[in-house]
């Protein structure tokens, strides 16, 4: 596996929507360097014909009856929210002028 | 005999037939919690205050008459990171430190109608990333069996929090091993059900393929009690399974003749200290004499477990924090523009083992490396549970210590995450395969320190493991340990 570079680790952390500090970024790429090193061995484990496991327990379709339900009162589904009005979330503007 | 050295069966009996008051217990575990916690750190937020009302409205109810619940009266110590509906829910984290749940989750619920009364909330790593409660963005935990040492984590607190009696039953949560590897560091008793028996509901979500709530609690049978009242199919999880849960009293009787035991070779091998291996050895031996059936099994993709999960449960981890935005709960950090404001706001909020499993579960994502790691470990995923399958064909219960190494020091492994990661490679096969395992006390070490031993068990079979896992806690005359502090 290819190293991973400093600019990959600000990709990658941007993607991630985190601003890491420089020092933040030394570290990371070092040691996720390590860490994948290490993980390297999966690719030894030859699988060309294993279906990947994406579920686990033989559970599919759960369908749940087109009912209403109850549901928690505006205030509070907003009681925790940094910045609200009314029956709103307030975020910072988005679209431009 | 002070109410905190009863173990919780012994308290819901006196309670019961009024020969201890609510109150009294209440009372008992708060001189308890106040005697020792500031030496054992395992709570984040007490609520002694509303427990002594609850005590108060189960007593009235009792004196007049009322079927009060399985539980009733007896206190209970809840991980961080369930959500309790008017009581902080931080995840030991900065992001969520100021946190009020406007609901409760199932297993909060079941167990306030089985009139279970609530004295805190416990310390863990933050989002349970993490083997040894250190990631904790308030403060350490201490292991009540050597206050320098770990007590193991994620669900550190909890363990904590049961070995030293400041609450006889303890929920917490396991997704690599985050119930039983605690367990194992303070010589207490950690299950971990199937997956998909216990609703996630309410339950902060780190990876959901892997995550599942189970009860920390100072002997089997009170893990049995705590399991049946948590065990209930929950139209509110999607991957909650609609099996009906056993009955206590078949899951009460002890059952070892003719049990066929698997010893899990590769999970005694490189990486597990020599004294482990000997005490957990040494705990077979009684089973064995009482009458079960022991042999060595192979599972030869378990050494694979470990990069398996440190892909699968950082990738999931790293699409379910998304929704730690600044928007909806949680701390925001202003800053101009909205994007600004996510970055600024995740930055300062996650702490740094949170931030590394962020990014590694994203790039394990990211366009051209989706199929190298997160797409392979999905394979190696089915690989790992065809071994279990396997084993499974020629032996009802598979044993392996629970941890590779007795309890460490508090520093020692924090600055080096590989190291810490293989503290979890005999618990993180079990989660992968989604199966039920317990961890009980083997005995102590030379150094006093506790050793734990895992039994895993077939899916949704857990009355035969618990059922095993009582005959082993009685034929083991080491047992129980003596309490700490």
């Amino acid at each position: 596996m290819p190293r991973l570079t400093k600019e990959e680790v600000e990709h990658v952390a941007y993607l991630a929507r985190l601003s890491l500090s420089e020092e933040e970024k030394e570290m990371f790429t070092e040691q996720l360097n390590r860490i994948l090193e290490a993980f390297a061995k999966l690719q030894e484990l030859p699988t060309e014909d294993v279906e990947p496991l994406s579920h686990i327990i033989p559970l599919q379709n759960v369908f749940a009856e087109d009912e209403p339900g109850k549901c928690l009162p505006v205030e509070e589904a907003l009681a925790n929210a940094p910045e609200s009005d009314g029956n709103f979330f307030i975020v910072p503007r988005i679209i431009e002028d | 005999m002070e109410s905190f050295n009863l173990s919780a069966r012994e308290l819901a009996e006196k309670i019961k037939k009024k020969e201890v008051s609510p109150k009294e217990v209440a009372s008992s575990y708060i001189k308890r919690i106040e005697e020792v916690e500031p030496k054992v750190r395992a709570y984040i937020t007490l609520t002694l205050e509303q427990a002594m009302r609850e005590a108060e409205e189960i007593e009235e109810r009792l004196m007049s008459g009322e079927d009060v619940g399985l539980l009733a009266g007896v206190p209970i110590a809840i991980k961080d990171n369930i959500c309790t509906r008017g009581i902080p829910t931080t995840c030991a984290s900065r992001i969520l430190e100021n946190f009020v749940p406007p609901y409760d989750a199932t297993v909060i619920k079941l167990l306030r109608e089985a009139g279970a009364i609530i004295i805190g909330k416990t310390n863990m790593d933050e989002f349970a990333m993490g083997s040894s409660t250190e990631n904790s963005a308030f403060f350490p935990t201490h292991n009540p069996y050597d206050l320098k040492r770990v007590p193991g984590g994620s669900s550190g607190g909890s363990a904590a929090a049961v070995s030293a009696r400041e609450a006889p039953l303890a929920l917490g949560s396991d997704t690599g091993g985050s119930i039983r590897q605690p367990a194992s560091f303070c010589g207490i008793v950690g299950f971990k059900p199937t997956y998909g028996r216990v609703s996630r509901y309410g339950l902060v979500a780190f990876a959901s393929s892997l995550d599942q709530i189970g009860p920390l609690t100072a002997n089997v049978e009170d893990c049995i009690l705590l399991f049946h009242i948590i065990a209930r199919y929950d139209e509110m999880d999607s991957t909650s399974a609609p099996i009906p849960t056993p009955s206590l009293e078949e899951m009460l009787s002890p059952k070892v003749e003719g049990v066929r035991i698997g010893l899990v070779e590769e999970l005694f091998g490189e990486g597990v200290e020599e004294e482990v291996k000997e005490g957990v050895l040494k705990a077979v031996k009684h089973l064995e004499e009482a009458g079960a059936l022991v042999d060595w099994v192979s599972l030869p993709h378990l050494p694979y477990a470990l990069p398996c999960y440190y892909i699968i449960a950082p990738s999931e981890a790293s699409s379910n924090l998304a929704r730690y935005d600044g928007v909806k709960y949680g701390l925001r950090v202003e800053a101009d523009g909205v994007i600004p404001m996510y970055m600024e706001t995740r930055n300062k909020g996650f702490g740094a083992e949170v931030k590394r499993r962020i990014m590694l579960g994203t790039y394990a994502l990211s366009a051209g490396y989706y199929d190298a790691y997160y797409l392979k470990a999905l394979k190696v995923r089915a690989l790992i549970k065809r071994d279990f399958d396997e084993a499974f064909k020629n032996f009802d219960i598979l044993v392996s210590p629970t941890s590779p190494i007795p309890p460490f020091k508090i520093g020692e492994k924090i600055d080096d995450p590989l190291k810490m990661y293989m503290a979890d490679i005999c618990t993180i096969p079990v989660n992968l395969a989604a199966l039920p395992a317990i961890s009980i006390p083997a005995g102590l070490d030379s150094q006093g320190l506790p050793i734990g031993i895992q039994f895993i068990g077939k899916p949704f079979e857990e009355a035969n493991l618990l059922r095993l896992a009582l005959a082993y806690e009685e034929a083991n005359p080491n047992l129980p340990l003596p309490i700490p502090l």
